[in-house]
């Protein structure tokens, strides 16, 4: 549906969305500081929301300012991401018993929390990346029941970025910061001469549901205004080519331009942990020592490790350069075979926190302008 | 035309070749039999023929002390034995055995070589049939070298 | 990840080779779906892990694998006693093109323990035998000791309607057969290039020479068959771990055109 009439929220009645979803019975999640970093938590209270601070990211960099004013969404997300409660980083998908007959029963995958999940403040490039594991996970046709049992009942509330970090790139992907779609509720925080205040706009018929009793006072036209200017006036911390971009990569996959990059990557895994589509995951088997009782866990995993590509007698992608192509290509190429999209959403977390600041969008640059092999 | 002359023109090796070189070649070739488990050929005797197979299989094998014969190569019907008179100093590096009774055609060296230097044409026509099998067979030997089936170490 | 596992009881382990046993399982009440030639599964011995194995036979109630031991999982399938029990998911997987092959000549060329995900390929165009063409089946073992179904090979030669020929890598004097790599034994096989169908599963190395042969000698790329083997977890493609550039062996394999993976094929670690 299209997004309903926006209303107004007071600064200080912010709370008010909070405590709406809390009664709704869902249970809610956002943004908070913990360690001075962003990470997504339990939300019981709008206070606990990052006020009046903002990051400042670089390659291999992060930090938290204080704006000076007490606005909520300046401060970007962290390392952390909505990813983390959808797919979580461990999971345990069965239980396996043995009797005294050596007859096996097998028992089915780890309960999600009861309560369906509201998530509070998700960005453009977040948004984007939920939709990615959507794919991932198949929800159309055959969906994963960890991520099913999770992402089904999920009530999103987008925000939109009125000030991207050092390493956002979503507006060349196409991702934010202003959103249209795939949320139930869209906020919009303006800090103007005419106050500090949130628009929320229903996108679902269940956010029009949900905002109806709460009585807000409808948006004014200067409001609108406000919001597309402040959209329009977001400054990218980077920028991406993407035409034509997994074509060019991939004609460049044997190009030497992979040792150099190889050279500053450590294999640490970094990118793809707090990469917030990265879905990639391996299985733990486990059992108690009296040998009657056995686990399968889902842990994720990361293809820069060596593990990753193990066949019989070795592993496939031995060499850095490899791995790091493996990445690379999948998030800027064949993601595009596989699910008819981009794999990356342009959140720049990989850049902000890679130890050494390699940076996907000058990797990806620097390949294109390599001579094709 | 010889009975010779026919056995040639049908064998696969020679497939296509004019007739006027069928017949050169023909003259330097004998029909040879080997009983199952006798020696074509000994590894560092002269090489003075080389064979195409009609009937029955060829097995290369090297002796190896304590070890016996190993079988690295098996020829059969339509295949060619021996290359070692082409190069000097036209000895063969193998044992050649035949596993099987075998009937194939012999060619003598000396007078094929000779009739080669005489024609380069006639020889270049015989290289264009020897070069691929003898890469095919160190493509493949290379292949058996890497032993792909064996147990990863 | 699907559904968990489902508990099978082995009825019977046949040691083939030195390295490779066969693990016959029942699955009488017909708990998983019925497979077809080219698929795998994934074997969980208890408490030891899963692995993807191929079906190398299966027919009512029966389902066959037959596994190398190259880690823990497949030691521990070899070690298995009639009456354990192993947990099963699957069948998994694209499988060799048993439509697209009737009415052609069909080659299949086998390297190593490529010929169990070859064999129910060959049962079910035995089982149909006059709705293909000529049926040439080209084996490559490591040494005769290493060839696995022994009787079935032999019943194979003895039919006047199957043209087998077995090659091993290295043999010592005892051996009477073929001695060679499994390509040199394709300049000899006859068949229709425009109506054939190829079928293959061995090394990557020894694929991809045979493939380029057989296209070479005229079969298109797009009817040369190859069994691709890559890193498999959870078979549905979602843990990411068998993609083989664009693909997901598990879901989009592991059965390939040569057309569909002939470039990838020539890219080292991809």
């Amino acid at each position: 549906m299209d997004v309903g009439a926006a209303y107004r929220v007071p600064a200080t009645e912010l709370n008010v969305l909070v405590a709406a979803l809390d009664d709704a019975g869902y249970a809610v999640w956002g943004p908070t500081i913990r360690n001075e970093a962003v990470v997504v938590d339990r939300l019981d209270d709008a206070a606990n929301l990052p006020h009046g601070r903002r990051t400042v990211q670089a390659g291999g960099r992060y930090r938290l300012d204080a704006t000076g004013d007490a606005r909520v969404f300046a401060c970007v997300h962290g390392a952390d991401s909505w990813k983390r409660l959808l797919h979580p980083p461990k999971v345990r998908l069965w239980r396996c018993t043995r009797d005294a007959d050596g007859a096996l029963d097998f028992a089915g995958d780890e309960p999600a929390e009861p309560r369906p999940m509201a998530f509070f403040g998700v960005r453009g490039c977040d948004l984007a990346a939920i939709r990615r594991l959507d794919d991932v996970f198949d929800r159309a046709a055959a969906p994963d029941p960890v991520y099913e049992a999770r992402r089904n009942g999920l009530f999103v509330v987008a925000v939109e970025c009125a000030e991207p970090g050092g390493t956002c790139f979503c507006a060349s992907m196409g991702t934010g910061p202003q959103v249209e779609r795939g949320f139930d509720w869209r906020l919009t925080e303006l800090d103007d001469a005419d106050g500090h205040r949130f628009l929320v706009g229903a996108g679902s018929a269940l956010g029009a549901e949900l905002l109806a009793p709460l009585a807000l006072a409808p948006a004014t036209a200067a409001d609108e205004t406000a919001r597309r200017r402040q959209g329009e006036g977001a400054v990218m911390g980077r920028a991406l080519d993407t035409a034509g971009l997994g074509e060019a990569l991939v004609a460049r996959r044997e190009s030497g331009y992979f040792e150099q990059v190889a050279e500053r990557c450590l294999g640490c895994t970094n990118c793809t942990m707090v990469c917030p589509t990265c879905f990639c995951t391996t299985v733990e088997d486990t059992s108690d020592l009296a040998g009657t009782t056995a686990e399968q866990h889902r842990l994720w995993d990361s293809c820069f490790t060596l593990g990753f590509s193990y066949v019989n007698g070795g592993t496939v992608r031995e060499g850095g350069p490899a791995r790091y192509r493996q990445w690379l290509l999948h998030k800027l190429a064949t993601w595009w075979d596989q699910f008819d999209a981009c794999g990356c959403v342009g959140c720049g977390r990989c850049i902000t926190w890679c130890p050494v600041g390699i940076d996907i969008t000058a990797e990806a640059a620097a390949l294109r302008a390599e001579p094709v092999p | 035309m010889t009975p010779l002359a026919d056995l040639v023109r049908a064998h696969p090796f020679f497939a296509g070749l004019p007739a006027g070189m069928v017949d050169l070649v023909a003259g330097c070739g004998a029909n040879v039999a080997y009983p199952a488990g006798g020696y074509v050929f000994r590894e560092g005797r002269p090489a003075d023929r080389f064979f195409l197979v009609r009937h029955g299989r060829v097995s290369l094998e090297a002796f190896l002390p304590g070890r016996g014969p190993r079988v690295f190569q098996t020829l059969g019907p339509g295949e060619v034995v021996g290359a070692s008179w082409l190069v000097e100093p036209h000895l063969w590096s193998w044992d050649a055995r035949a596993l099987d009774a075998v009937r194939a055609v012999a060619f003598d060296a000396v007078c094929l070589r000779g009739k080669c230097d005489a024609d380069p044409t006639l020889g270049y026509a015989l290289m264009k049939r020897f070069v691929p099998i003898l890469v095919a067979r160190l493509q493949e030997a290379r292949l058996q070298a890497l032993d792909l089936y064996g147990r990863a170490s | 990840m699907t559904a968990p596992p489902l508990p099978l009881t082995v009825r019977e382990v046949v040691g083939e080779t030195a390295e490779a046993s066969t693990i016959v399982l029942d699955d009488e009440r017909g708990g998983l779906a019925e497979p077809v030639p080219g698929q795998f599964n994934m074997l969980y011995p208890f408490a030891v892990g899963e692995a993807a194995i191929s079906l190398s036979a299966f027919d009512a109630g029966r389902l066959t694998h037959t596994v190398r031991a190259v880690g823990p999982v497949s030691e521990a399938l070899r070690r298995l006693e009639p009456g354990a029990q192993v947990g099963v998911r699957g069948p998994f997987g694209r499988g060799w093109p048993m439509r697209r092959a009737r009415g052609r000549d069909v080659v299949l060329v086998a390297g190593g323990i490529g010929l169990a995900p070859l064999r129910p390929a060959i049962h079910a165009v035995l089982a149909e035998r006059e709705a293909f063409g000529r049926v040439l089946i080209l084996y490559g073992a490591r040494s005769p000791a290493d060839r696995l179904f022994i009787a079935e090979l032999e019943s194979w030669d003895a039919r006047d309607d199957v043209d087998l020929a077995v090659t091993v890598d290295y043999a010592d004097g005892g051996w009477r057969g073929r001695v060679g790599f499994v390509t040199a034994l394709l300049p000899h096989i006859r068949f229709d290039p425009d109506h054939t169908i190829a079928m293959m599963c061995g090394p990557e190395a020894m694929m991809r020479a045979v493939a380029s042969k057989l296209t070479a000698r005229g079969v298109p790329a797009s009817d040369v068959h190859l069994s691709m083997e890559r890193n498999m977890k959870c078979a549905v493609g979602t843990c990411g771990h068998c993609q083989f550039g664009p693909l997901f062996v598990c879901k989009d394999g592991p059965v390939f055109t040569y057309a569909e993976i002939e470039q990838l094929l020539a890219v080292r670690e991809i």
